[in-house]
């Protein structure tokens, strides 16, 4: 099977004012593909993440350059923000659900994208909340406040919310940190069975969460990254020494 | 062990001035409370609590008098209305501007500003009032001047400061998590503020309004220079109009009033009383509700 180039980054630099967070990055994240980053803390995982759908414009000072292609188009020359960040959603670290019905946070993205009718906020809500596998679990309450939710139904709501736009990309920052193993289960589960649909992206600090749901995985040090391969033959066999010692516990 | 007792009592001391002064902020609710329920009630009582609260003829010095207060609650809220209906909407709008879209230039403008706002004295806000105010509403929308407008205007400048500071505060506490949420579903950041942190900030923003009305509600100084303090028959009572409140009846009469007619001031002051313990058991049911959330 012979997935296209979702998404390049070809020669990215960025800084954080005098800061050189990313050195030179340069890869291709292939279509329907789970990809995970990998590396120690710091070592920019979050930042490129961020700058995949914009977020970093948020932040002062930051200045990125090289190139970020969105089905070949460049995403900070060729696209409008809101349009590229509905394209390529975003699940974030620590659940965070707006202070609001269950209903109303699935139904708020669309909302925003100009869906008025209340059967096709509905159909989005229930169609949403089902790939994100806790329809059943949630159907009854619609209505109740989200943060009422515990930690990783918040986390499945989050990644609800995100299919709720109709993605074609999602970006996850160490989803299932916060979580216990039973619902860091679902939420793998989860990533492997829509991975169909989606390409995805996952930052983890898990490394047999890596092997166990990705096809390719990146590592970075220190801005950069060392080594970007499918995922079972840099577990399996390193090509760089680095990369060694990292997965081996050897690093430090 | 010197240094020990020493120790122990620093502590013992503390503690009794900690206490004493929890004790000062208590005797003082209660000794005004005692003042208000034993000269203000028993007028009450004498005078007949529907004659004073639903008779809206006020004449205390005729023969026999009567002392009804009802055009003086219905002049409270209405300048209170009119200056929540001024000062809210632009309060909010300053705070969501202040927290959200102000360019850290602006900023260092404004927000003295408003603090200075909070420290102008009643009094200077009244002068300007009765300096500026009036004449301007008198000449472009009629009748006197000191009316209800008028009043309604001065409120609601004086309530801006407390709506401000207390709404960008609140919307500044809104976690940083729920705009990246919203931003990252492709919203917009007016999208994002309008439709996910106000409405998240909303007990914050509640809290500040309650606070304002307790403010416009108990103002006097101010209300006395600019609103005529005419007692207006309820049915005639207009925006262009002179109005008096529960406040200003009671600092308008005060220095000449005697007996029965001094006694009913008082017992209007228990009623204003009543309505600020009214606006705090709401300011601590949105504190309770929003603790539970
Ligand atoms: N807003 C910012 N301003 C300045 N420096 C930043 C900012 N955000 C991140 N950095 C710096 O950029 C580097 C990369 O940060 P990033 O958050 O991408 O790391 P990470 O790999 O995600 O780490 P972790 O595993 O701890 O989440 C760090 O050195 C960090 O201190
Ligand atoms: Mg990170």
């Amino acid at each position: 099977m012979i997935n296209n180039d979702k998404i390049k980054i070809e020669n990215v630099n960025l800084y954080y004012g005098e800061f050189h967070a990313l050195k030179n990055i340069n890869m291709n994240v292939k279509e329907k593909e789970i990809t995970a980053f990998i590396g120690p803390s710091g070592c920019g995982k979050s930042t490129l993440l961020k700058s995949l759908n914009r977020m970093n414009d948020l932040i002062e000072g930051v200045k990125i350059n090289g190139k970020m292609l969105l089905d070949g188009i460049d995403i900070y020359k060729d696209m409008d923000p809101t349009m590229l960040r509905k394209r390529v959603g975003m699940v974030f670290q620590k659940p965070n659900p707006f202070p609001m019905s269950i209903y109303e946070n699935v139904a708020y993205g669309p909302k925003t994208h100009g869906v008025k009718s209340k059967s096709k906020l509905d159909e989005i809500v229930e169609q949403s909340l089902r790939s994100a596998a806790m329809w059943d679990e949630v159907k009854d309450r619609l209505k109740k406040s989200a943060l009422g939710l515990s930690g990783g139904q918040q986390q499945r709501l989050c990644i609800a919310r995100a299919f709720s736009v109709n993605p074609e990309v999602i970006l996850l920052d160490e989803p299932t940190s916060a979580l216990d193993p039973i619902s860091t289960m679902k939420i793998e589960d989860l990533l492997v069975d829509i991975k169909k649909n989606y390409t995805i992206i996952i930052v983890t600090h898990n490394m047999q969460q890596a092997t166990r749901i990705s096809d390719k995985t990146g590592f970075f040090l220190h801005g950069e990254v060392v080594e970007f391969d499918e995922t079972e033959k840099l577990f399996s066999m390193p090509k760089n020494k680095k990369t060694e010692d990292y997965i081996t516990g050897r690093f430090g | 062990m010197e240094s020990t007792r020493k120790s122990h009592f620093n502590e013992k001391f503390m503690q009794a001035i900690f206490f004493l002064s929890a004790l000062a902020s208590v005797i003082a609710v209660v000794a005004i409370c005692l003042f208000l329920l034993i000269r203000g009630v028993p007028a009450i009582g004498e005078i007949g609590f529907m004659k004073f609260i639903f008779n809206e003829s006020w004449k205390p010095t005729n023969t026999p008098p009567s002392y009804g207060i009802l055009s003086m609650i219905v002049g409270s809220l209405y300048v209170t209305g009119g200056a929540i209906a001024i000062g809210v909407p632009v309060g909010l709008m300053c705070a969501i501007f202040l927290a959200e879209f102000c360019p850290p230039a602006v900023y260092k403008i404004v927000k003295p500003a408003v603090n200075l706002l909070a420290g102008i004295p009643s009094i200077i806000y009244g002068f300007f009032g009765m300096e500026i105010v009036v004449p301007y509403v008198r000449e472009y929308f009629g009748g006197n001047g000191f009316s209800v407008l008028s009043a309604s205007l001065i409120l609601g400048i004086m309530i801006l400061p407390t709506i401000i500071s207390i709404s960008e505060s609140s919307i500044r506490a809104i976690p940083y998590s729920y705009k990246e949420g919203s931003l990252g579903l492709g919203a917009t950041k007016e999208e994002t503020v309008f439709k996910v942190i106000v409405p998240a900030a909303k007990s914050g923003i509640l809290t500040s309004i309650i606070l304002g009305v307790g403010r416009a509600v108990g103002e006097t100084m101010a209300v006395v220079m600019v609103a005529g303090n005419a007692v207006m028959p309820i049915d005639k009572i207009r925006l262009l109009k002179p109005i008096r409140t529960l406040t200003t009846n009671i600092v308008t009469e005060m220095s000449y009033a005697s007996g029965l007619h001094e006694s009913s001031l008082i017992a209007t002051g228990v009623v204003l009383f009543v309505f600020i313990i009214i606006l705090n058991t709401a300011l601590s049911l949105i504190k309770a509700k929003s603790l539970r959330n």
